[in-house]
């Protein structure tokens, strides 16, 4: 457990120093949002209509953006082949690798939500409605797109790529997750169904993630 | 404790890169692979930590930890550090100290042994190549493994670098471990000599 503790704590620590990833994908996260009011026009109604789905969208781009150096950089700096000799399964420390990214890059974009909210003309209930449903939500986002950053870390730039295989596996996430924001919102349908499977699919990630992960990086590993 | 390999072939990108080969090491010895360029040694070494599956043949290793899997009880000393430009050379040493797990050192006292106790502190981004190397080494020491797989372990060293890890070595083998080491240049220690072949 204590070698679980220890990657994750170093993880962080690499993400929050100067270079890491937990602050580019917040101020990406930030861009794309302020920068949608300014595309949509001074339409209050149509951008408090659009607001849960264009955050989800930034939250989801934000994700796949620091998602590619999960693995590529233990990879570069042959980290990689330690923890795959180590004592500890291959598996777990995927699962630690991605609990870690998400705590350093995943949290952050709920934090910012509220404020984000303002600028897209949500209400107190939407702005919570969404911040709940990405808390829910971004796990998954980070365990499949752990996934296909393993399956790309043998490449170099292999950050499109990671897009592209991890797409069809977030867009259940992505319809649930603006749906139940929207179910919370305006209706007709009640919040908690939406809700529930956005939750049974983050748990399902959480479990096939890791084990998928660690069997395509002992195949890419030579 | 005798780590042994038989009949092993490794074959990368289509091209076979050795076949038959026979290795062997026992407690206390010490194996220098040496080659041409392209023979094959790094793959051996990587053959041999469990990171590439050998197309045919075997590995054991008997006497060790029942428990444990050879890579396992193995350090890998490759070419790459291993090593986070963003963390502190006490931060890198103590978490790989931690992570390894099992029979650990004191990480102040190992970094003295490779003579880096005066960088502590300094991010790993600022040390030289020679510096990085000696900080590797200090892993190698802060976890306790019987089993040393090095490729390459005194490029980047300075004259006293080598001469300490000359010493290092000693030490290791004097406490019952086995090194298996590719290397270009002569050891330093007496080691039992494996020719790789021309590459094929």
């Amino acid at each position: 457990m204590s070698a679980l503790a220890a990657l994750i704590r170093r993880d962080i620590r690499i993400a929050l120093r100067v270079g890491g990833g937990a602050l580019i994908g917040v101020l990406f996260f930030l861009t794309v949002t302020v920068l949608m009011p300014f595309a949509v026009g001074p339409d209050l109604a149509l951008l408090s209509r659009l607001g849960p789905a264009i955050l989800w969208l930034g939250a989801l781009l934000a994700s796949l953006l620091t998602l590619d150096r999960l693995f590529t950089a233990d990879h570069e700096d042959g980290s990689l082949d330690l923890i795959a000799m180590s004592r500890t399964p291959l598996e777990l420390a995927c699962a630690a690798k991605a609990l870690a990214h998400w705590i350093a890059a995943g949290l952050p974009l709920i934090v910012a939500t509220p404020v984000l909210g303002l600028l897209l003309n949500l209400d107190g209930t939407a702005t919570l409605a969404v911040a709940a449903t990405l808390l829910a939500g971004t796990p998954a986002l980070t365990f499949t797109g752990m996934i296909g950053a393993a399956l790309a870390v043998t490449l170099h730039r292999g950050g499109l790529l990671l897009a592209v295989l991890v797409l069809p596996l977030s867009i259940p996430v992505l319809i649930f997750g603006v749906a139940a924001s929207q179910a919370a919102i305006s209706g007709p349908l009640p919040f908690g169904t939406p809700f529930s499977i956005l939750c049974a699919l983050s748990l399902a990630s959480l479990v096939i993630g890791p084990f998928a992960a660690a069997a395509s990086l002992r195949h890419g590993l030579d | 404790m005798r780590l042994s390999g038989q009949n092993l072939k490794c074959v990368r990108g289509g091209r076979e890169v050795f076949s038959g080969l026979d290795v062997s090491a026992t407690a206390s010895e010490a194996l220098a692979v040496t080659g041409p360029n392209g023979a094959g040694k790094t793959s051996l070494l990587r053959v041999l930590a469990g990171l590439l599956v050998p197309a045919e043949g075997s590995i054991a290793l008997e006497g060790g930890d029942a428990e444990l899997s050879l890579p396992e009880q193995a350090h890998y000393l490759g070419h790459r550090d291993a090593l986070k430009p963003a963390l502190s050379v006490a931060e890198n040493l103590s978490f790989w100290r931690e992570f390894l797990g099992g029979k650990t050192e004191d990480a102040g006292r190992c970094l003295a042994a490779v003579g880096l106790d005066h960088a502590a502190h300094l991010p790993a981004a600022y040390l030289s190549a020679g510096q990085r190397r000696r900080l590797s080494i200090a892993r190698l020491l802060s976890v306790r493994r019987p089993v040393w797989l090095l490729d390459e372990p005194t490029s980047a060293l300075d004259a006293a670098g080598q001469a300490l890890f000359v010493a290092l070595m000693r030490d290791h083998l004097a406490s019952g471990g086995l090194i298996v080491a590719a290397t270009h240049l002569p050891l330093g220690i007496e080691a039992r000599d494996l020719r790789m072949g021309a590459p094929a």
